[in-house]
């Protein structure tokens, strides 16, 4: 064999083009001792990048809350995985695919699903649902659009094709997000807690084994070039990184899901990891890394999709639909035979070593060459951590002082409710939200509720099947995230979306038990980005220690700008929550005619007379007046606890008719959603003004209670009542429900046909044929 | 006797666990049957479930058509065994000519998911048997593909042989004569664009779907007595 050579060109020129900075290349040449060649740079400079290495926020990331009894995998591997009680357990995970879905919609999208998925199954645990948090440029702007339906028909066609169900996610429109959509996908998978796998290689001569599509070279420097780095002006640049985006292809990911799943049951690897981020580089320097071994890795034994492939175009490209596992030479046979019947290609490309080096050779033969000899640890763990400065940004000041209190009053309440309805059901409708019989709570609602249930796991209409005594009945699943929050005030903006996030879990009737984060922003070389990005994680850590939710998971993307302007703060985060018991459907968001309205909310914050609410950061006041500014109300975070404790103790038992969260519009929209999904009226007095109308604030929910005689009405408000004091809550009496017009004493009286229509009607006009639903 | 049902299974096909669920829930005996398997095995009615069989490349069933086990399908159902085409299912049904006419892209040129009023429309089928015309029922569709078509002739042989099995109550998809499931000459062959199987449990909202599981596992019942 021959050594590594230095590379011709000495890789001075050659480490800036591949998006390394010169103190990295220095940096690199230290750890080995010598230049690196062209391919070890590569290598190099596809694991150190932002989107791979976390160098801007690792040293911030420290501070989340990460442990809890029922943490089985926390932050650090393919996905966290949370104890479900009774030997199952369920795996979560979310990540960004914002950048490709900005060059290339649908295939970034679909890519997104596809990475996810593959995180999730990696792990042992069958996905049996996807969310998807999405915020676009506005309705108005056309490239938006074009962005929009792409993204959504990208995570339609791969999302119902792979077959696991889009059971809920989030669409927003906001101008920050024009050249810079957020496409952010959620992921949860069951599994016997005993089949849990990590990625890990061990085992001296144990071989690796490729498995799935051909390598080709979409895709290559996906991470680098596209994903670490923001967006210019010049079109044809940016039209010219069309090729960093994968391409992919959701029936090889089913074959590729079942094949593995299989190999998992059958105790067939010993380790198992997706491709995805930098590719193959990343895939073997992970697992070796993560056990402690070498690797020594055949460029020919790669099954490649073209001809003339040069090595570090096989070891970065980020083709998609791969996965590498980790076999004992004994069980080969067995591998192959599993992949030959699900007609998924299998390759032996790698050998486990006692040397802990990463080495690439042109074959496994006697003569080969060696193309790159890197320590594996230090492309997984020897990125560079940056403490980049933090600036608290000087305009802020300025967006508190601008009190929205001051904003004219509406002239017609009721036509501003109208601009306010958004039915985001056009959207979902296109996503296979029911496959596997588990959705019990389906997108619309506050949280997705899905029996814990799976394919090859437990059964869903055979519950005490698999023997899982004493799992959990159900998990719930929410995405939330807030940039009109976060932009005032990243750390309270934070504490808002947790909140927020697991009041909408006890709106189903679960318990929060764990959450993982999707941290978008801007430049990290603005100090102001890094400023919001510190205290958002502050806030979040802040939220998550006072109401018990550990972080078991989290991807961070930065350099979400265009035209030089960094997007507004925007943590989304998932929180995943357990029922025990699941005995019927929990009330859904909607009024049923006769039953009695009323508010739950922190006493003290409705003391005032707004009900709680503030016009800060609030939806009204940013699409109504054009208005983003003032101080967020504080969430009250022990109250908030016992908040939640109670609405999923209420729902559990069935007492109420209907439950929705208030949140962005206030208790406005929240009453006029409850009323078109219920398609039913109300009667409410007691709201002052527009600002008690549409105000936001944390920490409320409003409940359809039965109030006839023969249901019991007056003993069950009086039993609420009586609890919610001893929490230091309070029960608002809002009015009653029926008729046909939302009427709000004084301020606004729209039928709920009208309502009904103007929901429904916004994203199909702008994004479908129009003219309703069809 | 417990009526006993071959759900087979394409590379794609998603739906397979699904309706082996409520197969076995409805007290019948499901078990799968690979694409690449010559012969059904033991079973006294095949169901094809839906999902993506070999991806839908070229077109929905154009590939799932060739599969072998489908010679076997063909065989049982020229022998007057039950067969059900749930979606994806009816598609492959549709490209293998065990019933007529095709199903092509929803009119709305979107996917579809969503829950769906039917009304029963004949009662000479191994899925319709026993329930009577005008039942209603609210049952999950979920499909890009399902808009029924076939040229007049054909629609009026539908009509005057009683083969139209189910209709939606509101179109969601641009089907002729809004068809959401037909049935073949003798009525053993049934294609289906919704999936009764989601609609087997009150807690996901409708338990519809064993009316018409519960109608086919009796028809393969009364199979297995003759």
């Amino acid at each position: 064999m021959t050594s590594p050579s230095p590379s011709p060109t000495g890789g001075v020129v050659l480490h800036r083009a591949l998006g390394l900075t010169d103190d990295e290349a220095a940096a690199i040449t230290s750890l080995l001792g010598r230049e690196p060649n062209h391919l070890e740079l590569a290598m190099y400079a596809v694991m150190w990048s932002e989107h791979c290495s976390y160098k801007s926020s690792r040293v911030h990331l420290g501070r989340l809350p990460t442990e809890g009894e029922q943490v089985l995998v926390g932050p650090g591997e393919n996905a966290g995985v949370i104890d479900a009680g009774g030997g199952m357990a369920v795996a979560l995970r979310i990540e960004s695919h914002n950048h490709p879905s900005a060059i290339e919609p649908y295939q970034g999208a679909a890519t997104g699903v596809g990475g996810i998925l593959r995180d999730i199954f990696t792990m042992g645990a069958r996905p049996i649902a996807i969310m998807d948090p999405l915020r676009f440029g506005p309705l108005d702007d056309a490239r938006s659009r074009w962005i929009a339906s792409g993204v959504i028909a990208g995570i339609s066609g791969y999302g119902n094709s792979v077959g696991v169900p889009t059971v809920g996610g989030e669409v927003v429109f906001d101008a920050c997000y024009a050249d810079n959509p957020l496409v952010n996908v959620l992921c949860c998978g069951v599994l016997p807690a005993d089949r849990l796998v990590l990625g890990a290689a061990t085992g001296v001569g144990n071989l690796a084994v490729l498995l799935g599509s051909a390598t080709g070279r979409d895709g290559i420097g996906g991470v680098s070039v596209l994903a670490s780095a923001g967006f210019s002006d010049d079109a044809a640049a940016e039209e010219a990184k069309r090729p960093n985006v994968q391409v992919g292809d959701p029936f090889e990911e089913k074959r590729l899901i079942e094949a593995c799943l299989e190999l998992l049951d059958a105790k067939l690897v010993v380790g198992i990891q997706d491709l995805g981020g930098a590719g193959l580089t990343c895939a073997t320097s992970e697992t070796a890394s993560r056990g402690g071994v070498g690797m020594d890795v055949s460029v020919a034994d790669v099954p490649q999709r073209e001809t003339g492939m040069e090595a570090w175009e096989v070891l970065t490209s980020e083709s998609q639909e791969r996965m590498l596992a980790i076999v004992t030479p004994a069980s080969l046979d067995r591998v192959l035979e599993v992949c030959g019947r699900w007609e998924v290609r299998a390759a032996v490309v790698g050998k486990v070593t006692d040397t802990g080096r990463l080495r690439i050779l042109t074959s496994f033969d006697a003569d080969a060459d060696v193309l790159a000899d890197v320590p594996a640890s230090t492309l997984h763990e020897d990125a560079p951590k940056y403490h980049r400065p933090l600036a608290r940004p000087a305009w802020l000041d300025e967006l508190a002082a601008a009190d929205p209190a001051a904003l004219a009053a509406p002239d017609d309440c009721g036509a501003d409710l109208l601009s306010l309805l958004v039915d985001p059901a056009w959207v979902y409708r296109q996503y296979d939200h029911q496959l596997f019989l588990n959705t019990v709570v389906a997108p619309g609602g506050d949280a997705a509720l899905l029996r814990l249930a799976a394919p090859g796991v437990r059964g869903p209409l055979d519950p005490a099947g698999g023997g899982f005594e004493g799992a959990a009945d159900a998990i719930a699943l929410s995405t939330d995230g807030n940039a009109r929050w976060c932009a005032l005030d990243p750390r309270a903006g934070t504490i808002a979306v947790v909140a927020e996030s697991a009041l909408n879990l006890a709106c189903v009737g679960a318990r929060p038990v764990a959450l993982v984060n999707c941290l978008n922003f801007g430049n990290p070389e603005h100090p102001e980005v890094m400023w919001q990005l510190s205290e958002a994680i502050d806030g979040m850590s802040e939220a998550c220690v006072a109401l018990g939710i550990p972080v078991i998971g989290g991807n961070v993307s930065l350099y979400n700008e265009s035209r030089g302007r960094d997007i507004d703060p925007t943590p989304v985060v998932g929180t995943l929550g357990l029922v025990d018991r699941l005995e019927r459907r929990p009330p859904p968001p909607a009024l049923s005619a006769g039953s009695r309205i009323v508010m739950i909310a922190p006493a003290a914050a409705i003391a005032g007379g707004s009900l709680g609410g503030s016009l800060a950061g609030s939806l009204w006041a940013d699409k109504v007046r054009g208005h983003r500014g003032g101080v967020l109300p504080p969430v009250d975070l022990d109250t908030h606890g016992r908040l939640l404790a109670m609405v999923a103790d209420l729902v559990g038992a069935g007492i109420p008719a209907g439950v929705h969260d208030v949140s962005e519009g206030g208790i406005g929209l929240a009453l006029a959603e409850m009323a078109v999904a219920g398609r039913t009226g109300c009667q409410v007095s007691g709201i002052a003004d527009h600002v008690a109308l549409f105000g936001e604030g944390p920490s409320r929910v409003l409940v359809a209670l039965p109030a006839s005689e023969a249901s019991g009405g007056a003993q069950i408000l009086a039993d609420l009542v009586a609890r919610a004091d001893a929490a230091g809550l309070a029960v608002v009496e809002l009015g009653a429900a029926g008729g046909d017009r939302i009427v709000v004493e004084g301020l606004l009286d729209v039928s709920v046909e009208e309502a009904g229509f103007a929901s429904t009607s916004v994203l199909d006009d702008a994004l479908g044929l129009g003219g309703g639903a069809a | 006797m417990t009526a006993r049902v071959g759900v087979v299974l394409f590379p794609g096909t998603n739906c397979e666990h699904d309706v082996a669920a409520a197969v076995d829930a409805l007290g019948g005996s499901a078990s799968l049957v690979w694409h690449g398997a010559s012969s059904l095995g033991d079973v006294d009615a095949v169901v094809l479930p839906g999902g993506f069989a070999h991806g839908d490349y070229l077109r929905p069933g154009a590939i799932a058509r060739f599969s072998p086990v489908m010679e076997a399908v063909s065989s049982f159902a020229a022998a007057g065994g039950p067969v059900v085409g749930i979606c994806n299912g009816f598609q492959v049904l549709a490209e293998a000519h065990l019933l007529p006419g095709a199903l092509q892209k929803n009119a709305g040129l979107s996917f579809v998911c969503d829950t769906v009023d039917l009304v029963v429309a004949s009662s000479a089928s191994v899925l319709t048997a026993g329930v009577p015309v005008g039942t209603a029922l609210r049952i999950p569709i979920n499909h890009f593909e399902g808009n029924y078509t076939c040229d007049p002739a054909t629609l009026e042989q539908l009509r005057a042989e009683d083969r139209i099995v189910l209709r939606y109550r509101r179109n969601p998809n641009g089907s002729v004569d809004d068809i959401a499931g037909i049935a073949n000459q003798a009525g053993n062959v049934v294609g289906l664009m919704p999936h009764p199987e989601r609609a087997c449990d009150p807690l996901l909202g409708s338990d519809d779907g064993r009316v018409l599981l519960g109608a086919l596992l009796a028809s393969a019942g009364a199979r297995v007595g003759a």
